[in-house]
């Protein structure tokens, strides 16, 4: 082994340790039988059981994951809807700005973001009396609103670096173009699809900010409740949750990179 | 006979961009037509109003007697093989190839018959259930035209069939495609920026430059009687000889050109009157080079030294340099074999046509 490959060698391994070695302290103190989360006292598995017996916890977990299932759903549906309007028709009126709103909450602080959605929400209880509770309904459509850019513009890249004539040769054929759209294209852009769903699952899994905002009193997130507890000192119980969710994510993306291979 | 496909005073518009300019076109059927033009002359364009998929501006497109303007792609009775070839990646070969019937929704049983036809005729039996990522280009291009001719359309349209071929397999599938034309019957519209695949191709072709038409007519035709400078220069190599008119006679004229030294004289009835300034074009394959002066009263006959030669096995191409200092192309067939020159650089030659050979160019 020569100089040059041992210094990218070592280089490579410093950037994996700076990245995973955090999540892997973690994972190791969720073992950890002491009830102070940063002394190491002994092999054990007792938060793993507490973390069960904790509603709280299980509560504020299932409402993030279905939250985070709707909401990546609906931002699939709209976002695709979106990517195609900018990708297949080049000229409408109002293109320029449609193409800027869509993109805007990208870029649009996640505090502005919550801050606005709040506002409009209270002023929608208002005048019509819907939500008359913020909870599931108002994170979800948050956080559609947020992640369906993120689709969007997944899709419309993809649909760029598709070849449109294959729509044209489908149309040439005599497919009205409505059939066309689910004959070739979104069969060929599931890929896109797949990948801009999981991201807003995961963006949406993920969101404390906005989440914040827009929910209302016995509806938290998870990542409402974790940085709640964390306020009051880290417990073990958390690093337990964290060791679950890093494994529900490590399945997930081996599966979504399985599927990719797959239709490669 | 009624013409088969009618184009009346087509123009089409990108902005302020005149991409067809005011076209009429009539082809026949059965006729394996080309539409021949450098990248940007309105070809393209042109054959994607023929298909339905760019509205025309201006102008009408008429098909078998009925008039198709404003018909969308899905409802003509006209297929395109797309220069992409466009073959769907999600399908596999057999699906590719019945999907314009399955749109028809023709019964199951009778697409598969049909899909058979189709392999046979492309000779993709073997690989009816491969997808298109396991396919060569050439393989490809064959799932484009069977998928493209299932449906037994009027006309077939092809952008550029044989570009993305590499030559050997080009030269092939050119008489492939024909003998499939032949077959069939179907009238085929080929648009192509390759003068070759339109000359070996094609019963006629139409030279388009700048959205119109230069000339309309039979390889033979648009060869040796091009009709101006633009398809004389687009067409194979040819020399020109600037001149004043001399002479006009029954049946000839004679030329005085600076460049070519001499008074160059020229068959047919031409419509020029006497001074008007003109070229004479020749061919390099109609030019005879020699040692001697040749001993023939009637041809043109111009000194000169050979500036360069390249031999290309087949034939040597030579580059006579005139006293007038113009450079002169000739293009000879070496009939004999042999390892030794016929000509070295510097020599000093004589070039040589018949009158008849020689075109008029008045523009």
């Amino acid at each position: 082994m020569n100089r040059q490959s041992r210094f990218i060698i070592s280089v490579l391994a410093f950037g994996y340790a700076f990245l995973y070695i955090p999540l892997v302290l973690v994972i190791v103190y969720s073992f950890n039988d002491s009830s102070i989360a940063t002394v190491w006292g002994g092999f054990s598995t007792r938060w793993y059981g507490e973390l069960l017996r904790n509603d709280q916890i299980l509560d504020a977990a299932l409402l993030s994951l279905r939250i985070a299932l709707t909401s990546a759903t609906m931002a699939t549906v709209l976002g695709t809807m979106a990517g195609l309007a900018l990708a297949r028709f080049r000229r409408f009126r109002g293109r320029t700005l449609f193409s800027g709103m869509i993109t805007s909450p990208m870029v649009m602080p996640e505090v502005i973001t919550g801050l606005s959605l709040l506002l409009l929400f209270v002023t929608l209880q208002q005048l019509t009396g819907w939500p008359g509770q913020r909870g599931f309904g108002t994170i979800t459509i948050a956080h559609t609103t947020f992640s369906m850019a993120y689709v969007a513009i997944i899709v419309q890249s993809r649909l760029m670096a598709m070849d449109e004539s294959l729509e044209e040769a489908a149309m040439d054929l005599g497919g009205h173009p409505l059939r066309v759209i689910f004959d070739i294209t979104l069969p060929l852009i599931a890929p896109a699809m797949i990948a801009g769903w999981l991201l807003a699952f995961t963006l949406s899994l993920d969101d404390l900010v906005i989440a914040s905002f827009v929910s209302g009193p016995g509806s938290s997130t998870l990542p409402m409740y974790i940085f709640s507890k964390v306020k009051l000192g880290v417990s073990p119980d958390i690093n337990a949750l964290a060791t679950l969710i890093i494994l529900f994510i490590s399945i997930g993306v081996l599966l979504s990179w399985l599927v990719a291979r797959r239709r490669v | 006979m009624k013409d088969f496909i009618r184009i009346r005073g087509l123009s089409k518009k990108f902005g302020n961009f005149l991409a067809v300019d005011n076209v009429d076109l009539d082809i026949e059927r059965g006729e394996l037509f080309s539409i021949l033009g450098g990248s940007g002359c309105g070809k393209t364009t042109l054959l994607r109003m023929l298909a339905g998929f760019e509205l025309p501006t201006s102008g009408t497109i008429e098909i078998d007697g009925v008039d198709v303007t404003n018909q969308p792609p899905y409802e003509r009775h006209v297929n395109m093989m797309f220069q992409s070839y466009a073959v769907f990646p999600h399908m596999t070969v057999e699906k590719n190839i019945g999907y314009g019937l399955r749109k028809e929704r023709m019964p199951r049983p009778e697409i598969a018959k049909r899909v058979d036809e189709m392999l046979e005729l492309v000779q993709l039996q073997e690989l009816r259930s491969r997808k298109p990522d396991q396919l060569s280009g050439g393989q490809r291009q064959r799932v484009a035209l069977a998928r493209a001719l299932i449906k037994q359309p009027k006309v077939l349209l092809l952008d550029e069939p044989l570009a993305a071929l590499d030559k050997k397999l080009r030269e092939r599938t050119q008489f492939e495609l024909m003998n499939i034309q032949d077959e069939l019957g179907i009238t085929f519209v080929v648009v192509t920026h390759d003068q070759e695949e339109a000359m070996t191709l094609s019963s006629r072709i139409a030279v388009m430059d700048r959205g119109q038409f230069r000339q309309i007519g039979t390889p033979k035709e648009i060869y040796e009687f091009p009709s101006n400078r633009f398809v004389a220069e687009f067409i194979g190599t040819i020399n020109t000889f600037r001149g004043h008119v001399a002479a006009k006679e029954e049946d000839s004229i004679s030329v005085d050109s600076s460049e070519a030294g001499v008074t160059l004289t020229a068959l047919g009835k031409q419509l020029v009157e006497e001074g008007q300034e003109i070229e004479i074009a020749i061919r390099p394959e109609k030019i005879f080079i020699s040692k001697e002066k040749p001993d023939d009263g009637d041809a043109v006959c111009l000194p000169g030294v050979v500036d360069d030669l390249g031999y290309r096995g087949n034939r040597s191409l030579y580059r006579i340099r005139l006293e007038s200092g113009k450079i002169v192309q000739v293009s000879s067939q070496n009939r004999r074999r042999s390892v030794t020159r016929f000509l070295e650089w510097d020599d000093r030659v004589w070039i040589s046509w018949r009158p008849r050979s020689a075109v008029v160019l008045l523009d």
